[in-house]
């Protein structure tokens, strides 16, 4: 007889919803000869420094636990990282925390800061765990819908009107999954006077960081009043193509980071001592293969947000980030149909924008952290498609009946 | 030679694949497919771009193996014009294929290219040890090659994409 588990399993984990990304992954998977356009990570492998520093601390038998927060080593280089970089200034001794992957630093976050019907504000169209992770964490996710009229950028009005007494915080993701669209100082500027004024904590995620295309990238914890109601999230992932490692490190105040540090220290103890050895080489040494990397993708972006646009694919350029966010709409396709039928027709993969949240819908997800050869041909072939599309939608009179 | 921050971009997307159409290459450096055809003219007319040689793995080919040797030639410079003479002199022979004049214990590196050992012996006794001011030389034959120019030989499936089709 089939055991019935339903009454075992937590009320909130059975409300999560699995990721729509999933569904579109089992799909892709199966077939053979897919140009994937959906890939959320680096096409680049790990920079072989990096790598090897992580080898040999294996072979001098670095094996042990390390200090919650991380080593203190790799603390005092994320600081230097952070004021020099982006001229945020933290203390190695009590504000830092490595973690695995800026993921668990969200999970950090929001445990540390909600308690249960807490709100927090999520600018979409956003990576797919911002939201459970409110929930997991007794929260209230509320979405604030940004619009492609204004590039994605979330502004001080909309944030506005989402607010109640309830609200704690919000979470900012620039440059932006999956849109690529990135706040400048200007843009944040316009948002620290309404997020003063409710006195709402501010969740950083700058895992793109390192992946602005104009140098303009603003930390939000650099913005005058901000420091001390900012979270900061990043991570070696992206920039540093690290994704399988996942490490990633958080910078707070210090009485934030002293109680995200007790859930860190019960939950996880700390990352692995061989990747931290990993990443103080990242840190110390391959800051120009960063560099080549960012002009890499720089490139192919303005090879793709010229190219969609050409295909009637209208799309903003992305300020940061890997990704493209063209609207589909002249296709007369919802997003889930569009990448659906384009997989199957064409066997382009891309991720339909309604993943992201509603304001997502009418848009597709593309990556361009892919070769050129692979891009040109996915090009291509949605070139195709559309015209294959056109010529069903707009055949002859007589076609048309037979069609209707 | 000062380049426009274009020019600099064009000749970077072209050293990294220099099969990409121009028009590709002009959506990706932000300017006109005119403006890429001319700048590599341009370059080309400059030898700031040299030629565009194909990279070959010639130990995969069957019959098509060759034999290539290092030579540390020591030389006497000549009064007013040093090393150049004698290194544009070797640098003449079909056989060298590359030059380049060394600081430490010798003077210049040769790499020079035969069918066999036998040709590379003949070419180092008959031709460069006898050219005047060549005072040594030290052959080192290649037993394998495992990076040239920057590419890996045989580096398996280390650039195969291991990536998932679809990631958040």
């Amino acid at each position: 007889m089939k055991h019935a588990y339903d009454h075992y399993l937590s009320q909130t984990a059975k409300e999560l919803q699995p990721s729509g990304i999933r569904k579109f992954f089992d799909l892709a998977a199966t077939m053979e000869g897919v140009i994937s356009l959906g890939v959320g990570e680096p096409d680049f492998i790990t920079p072989w420094s990096i790598r090897e520093a992580t080898i040999l601390s294996l072979e001098q038998g670095y094996t042990s636990y390390t200090a919650n927060a991380g080593l203190l080593e790799l603390r005092e280089e994320i600081t230097n990282y952070l004021a020099t970089r982006f001229g945020v200034q933290y203390d190695p001794n009590n504000q830092i925390i490595v973690t695995i992957g800026a993921s668990q630093a969200i999970d950090l976050a929001f445990r540390a800061i909600l308690n249960q019907g807490d709100e927090v504000l999520i600018v979409e169209p956003a990576f797919v765990s911002y939201a459970p992770l409110v929930a997991i964490a007794g929260g209230k996710p509320i979405p604030v819908s940004t619009s492609a009229a204004n590039g994605f950028k979330v502004t001080a009005e909309q944030i506005e009107a989402a607010i109640t007494e309830k609200t704690k915080a919000i979470l900012i993701c620039s440059p932006n999954n999956p849109t690529g669209s990135m706040l400048t100082k200007d843009d944040l500027m316009e948002l620290t006077t309404v997020i003063n004024k409710h006195d709402l904590l501010v969740v950083s995620d700058e895992i793109y960081a390192e992946l602005s295309y104009n140098g303009d990238f603003c930390s939000v914890a650099a913005m005058e009043g901000m420091y001390e109601r900012t979270i900061l999230i990043n991570g070696f992932s992206k920039g540093f193509a690290m994704t399988g490692w996942r490490l990633g490190f958080l910078a707070a105040p210090k009485e934030i980071a002293a109680c995200m540090l007790k859930i860190h220290q019960y939950t996880t103890m700390c990352a692995p001592i061989m990747l931290q050895r990993g990443a103080l080489e990242a840190l110390r040494n391959t800051y120009h293969e960063v560099e080549s990397m960012r002009n890499s993708y720089r490139r192919r972006r303005n090879y793709m947000v010229q190219t969609l646009n050409q295909l009637g694919l209208e799309c903003h350029t992305p300020g940061g980030a890997f990704y493209v966010f063209p609207s589909i709409r002249s296709t007369g396709l919802s997003s889930e149909q569009f990448a659906e039928e384009l997989l199957v027709q064409e066997k382009v993969a891309v991720v339909p924008g309604h993943v992201f949240g509603e304001s997502g819908e009418g848009y597709i997800r593309c990556s361009y952290a892919t070769s050129m050869e692979q891009l040109q041909e996915a090009m291509r072939r949605i070139k195709h498609f559309i015209e294959t599309r056109k010529k069903v939608l707009c055949p002859t009179a007589a076609q048309s009946t037979i069609q209707s | 030679m000062l380049l426009s921050s274009v020019e600099l971009e064009i000749l970077k997307i072209i050293e990294e694949n220099h099969k990409l159409p121009i028009e590709s290459i002009a959506l990706m450096a932000m300017c006109s497919e005119d403006t890429v055809k001319k700048t590599i003219e341009k370059l080309e007319d400059e030898k700031i771009i040299i030629s565009y040689p194909t990279l070959i793995n010639w130990s995969k080919v069957e019959g098509q193996d060759s034999v290539i040797a290092m030579i540390d030639v020591k030389v006497t410079p000549k009064r007013d014009v040093g090393f150049n003479e004698v290194a544009e002199r070797i640098s003449r022979f079909p056989e060298v294929s590359s030059l380049y004049l060394m600081s430490g214990a010798y003077d210049l590196s040769v790499t020079v290219e035969g069918k066999n050992m036998n040709q590379i012996a003949s070419f180092v006794s008959e031709k460069l040890s006898t050219i005047e001011n060549v005072v040594s030389t030290t052959t080192h034959f290649m037993l394998k090659k495992f990076k040239h120019d920057g590419v890996i030989f045989n580096s398996g499936n280390d650039d195969k994409d291991r990536r998932m089709v679809v990631t958040p």
